[in-house]
């Protein structure tokens, strides 16, 4: 039995245990109709993930279709400019559909292809994970719904179209706040009604088991380039990783590979929002407390009466209650360290990265890149900060434009 | 005796079939909810299950999720229920009430806090629909302690082995959840219901109550046919949205009339 008091002496690739709880985390908190549906799902992932056809037509659509490995970049002009460690960027933004999402759309459409499931739905905040899901399964012939709150589709109407552009359904979601939160309600809603024919793509390391689990084994894709860039490029592993957290799903496929490497210390950036001082923000990890959300237990940004408060953030993509459950037991355990940058940090960020390398992050990855600014800056110049640069900035741009008062 | 014990016992030597109907507590406004209840119990109902309002109320259709949002914006909470119940057993110290909700306001409370006020509050049964049994030790254990029943679902997916496992954790009846998806869903296949029932009632003996989609006198009588009581809950709340902007007293009159009708269908 492992110690779960302590960091120490934990082998962090055996967990979650077999019911996907990491620690108190995680588990399975949905109503009766969809256990099977979920014991079937992890039947089959149990089966398929060590399955070497399987494995090779996940590596080739990587390979092929995704362009992976993707870089890992040596920010040399910025690291000079901040005068301290080296920076390098992890480039998930070269991924085909411009982010990580797609690492875990394509492991999941294909469960779903080997299942015989004829169709799949997804929930989206700003829209990332919609057109990663609408982009595979219109290329294995399935059939798309993809939620989304009404506000999200107003805010994010570019990629409504580009979605139905891949011949995806959008259904706008008017329950409760109308953002990310509902239109995984209503994902699940839907999944309920539809479970024998339909797969639910989740697109976070949350929900129920078995999602964060196969979640973030797609996505450890990153990490483990990562590693072995990191040694090939620099002849030692990195000093510290950073990433942002919404759900988490870039971050804990960033770290995951590195958890038992003791001498690498791991950073996830929430949303501060305003600040997380003034209460509006989207930063649980820093400001809530566990409790039970879509499917796991885990911290949470609730009311005194245990009801879901709203969040905020200027980034659509980290606009979440809740965190992955596995981040919440790595914060107990105190492996990782969770912070929070307001969205005023991350939008210089987005400008100054965008000038100094030429690459435009997206909002959410200008959270990771503003605290990585802040870590560098004290470090040695011989020390290495691995950013994962979880997605490109071009869906920001009106909301850019926006902000400088420019009409497009 | 648990009040939920007590009913079903007298309803089975009767021969009746038991009436569940559901509100949510505050809906559409806090003043409703007691004389609602106390209407519902003189129209014939049996057992009332009180409908905690969440932020997230994710087994639910439409038509309770906006019952949920009306109880929310007046910050009706699981405290506040709970005070409600103990005001309703000063009038009724019979009918059994069942709390029906989510699992995060009972987490917020803490499982042993809420036990206590609960069974202080004269609460008989608890109802969580996203506390499958792997995860509802802790809080099984809480509720049996104050002598409360943990009321648990089971549904058209569920397998033989998990009945097995459920029944073997439930008390006081068992919830049949008539269909795949959500309250208030429109697709109620009996034959499929009387399949299931017949099954379950192979490894238990606790009573059988049938829910969702139930929405009238003749759907409730047919589902209870194979079991021991039906579960109407989307009507009541439909009506409420509906005369939200009425007066307490019309709104409390068309609660009961629709109650009246599903009690004779039941009973005919």
């Amino acid at each position: 039995m492992n110690d779960l008091t302590s960091a120490e002496n934990i082998d962090y690739s055996c967990f979650p245990d077999e019911h996907g709880h990491f620690g108190i985390y995680g588990g399975r908190f949905v109503s009766e109709t969809l256990i099977s549906a979920l014991d079937e799902l992890a039947a089959i992932y149990k089966k398929l993930k060590d399955d070497p056809g399987f494995q090779a037509e996940f590596d080739k659509d990587m390979a092929h279709y995704v362009g992976r490995p993707s870089p890992l970049y040596h920010a040399e002009r910025w690291s000079q400019e901040v005068g301290g460690a080296q920076i390098y960027f992890k480039r998930e933004d070269l991924n085909h559909t411009g982010a990580h999402k797609v690492n875990n759309t394509i492991g999941q459409a294909l469960l779903a292809k080997y299942s015989g499931k004829k169709r799949v739905i997804a929930e989206t905040g700003a829209g990332q994970h919609g057109v990663a899901s609408a982009t595979v399964a219109t290329r294995l012939g399935l059939e798309c719904e993809v939620f989304m709150g009404e506000e999200d589709v107003r805010r994010q109407s570019l990629n409504v179209y580009r979605m139905k552009l891949l011949g995806a359904k959008v259904t706008a979601v008017t329950s409760g706040t109308r953002t990310l939160k509902d239109a995984m309600n209503e994902a699940m809603r839907d999944w309920v009604t539809n479970v024998d024919d339909t797969f639910y793509i989740i697109g976070t390391v949350a929900g129920p088991h078995p999602y964060p689990e196969l979640v973030r084994d797609f996505q450890s894709i990153i990490g483990r380039e990562a590693r072995q860039q990191s040694l090939n490029q620099t002849g030692k592993l990195p000093d510290v990783l950073v990433a942002c957290v919404g759900g988490g799903s870039n971050a804990i496929g960033l770290f995951h590979p590195f958890l038992n490497d003791e001498s690498v210390r791991m950073v996830g950036v929430e949303a501060g929002g305003d600040g997380v001082e003034t209460g509006r923000h989207a930063a649980p990890l820093n400001d809530g407390v566990p409790g039970v959300l879509h499917g796991g237990r885990t911290y949470l940004m609730e009311d005194e009466n245990g009801q879901i408060i709203d969040t905020h953030s200027i980034s659509a993509g980290l606009d979440y209650p809740g965190v992955g459950p596995e981040h919440s037991w790595l914060k107990d355990l105190g492996r990782v360290d969770y912070v929070a940058v307001t969205d005023q940090e991350a939008l210089a960020a987005f400008r100054e990265v965008t000038l100094v390398e030429g690459i435009m992050p997206a909002l959410e990855t200008s959270h990771a890149l503003a605290y990585a600014k802040k870590l560098a800056k004290d470090m040695p110049k011989d020390q290495t900060i691995v950013v994962n640069l979880s997605g490109r900035g071009d869906k920001d741009i009106l909301t850019m434009a926006d902000l400088d008062n420019i009409t497009l | 005796m648990n009040r939920i014990t007590e009913r079903m016992n007298a309803l089975k030597a009767s021969s009746r079939k038991a009436f569940v109907a559901y509100l949510v507590s505050g809906d559409p406004r806090p003043s409703v909810t007691l004389e609602a209840m106390h209407e519902l119990v003189r129209q014939g109902v049996d057992i009332i299950e009180l409908g905690i309002p969440f932020s997230d109320p994710m087994a639910e259709g439409e038509v309770i999720q906006l019952g949920h949002e009306r109880a929310l914006s007046h910050n009706v909470s699981l405290t506040s229920s709970m005070a409600l119940v103990k005001q309703f057993r000063e009038q009724n110290t019979q009918t059994p009430v069942i709390l029906m909700g989510y699992a995060n306001p009972i987490e917020r409370k803490g499982y042993e806090t809420f036990a206590d006020s609960a069974s202080d509050a004269g609460v008989d049964g608890v109802l969580t629909v996203d506390l499958p049994p792997e995860e509802a030790r802790d809080l099984n254990e809480e509720l049996q302690r104050v002598g409360l029943h943990n009321i648990f679902l089971l549904a058209p997916t569920t397998t033989p082995a998990r009945i097995h496992e459920i029944v073997s954790m439930a008390s006081g009846f068992v919830y049949y959840v008539s269909l795949k998806g959500v309250t208030g869903a429109g697709h109620l296949d009996l034959n499929s219901v009387k399949q299931k029932l017949g099954e379950i009632r192979k490894m238990t003996d606790l009573p059988l109550c049938v829910g969702f989609g139930i929405k009238d006198g003749a759907s409730a009588k047919a589902v209870s046919e194979h079991g021991d009581g039906a579960v109407v809950g989307s009507v009541f709340v439909d009506k409420m949205g509906k005369l939200a902007d009425k007066s307490d007293e019309e709104i409390i009159k068309a609660v009961g009339e629709i109650a009246a009708n599903i009690r004779s269908g039941l009973d005919n």
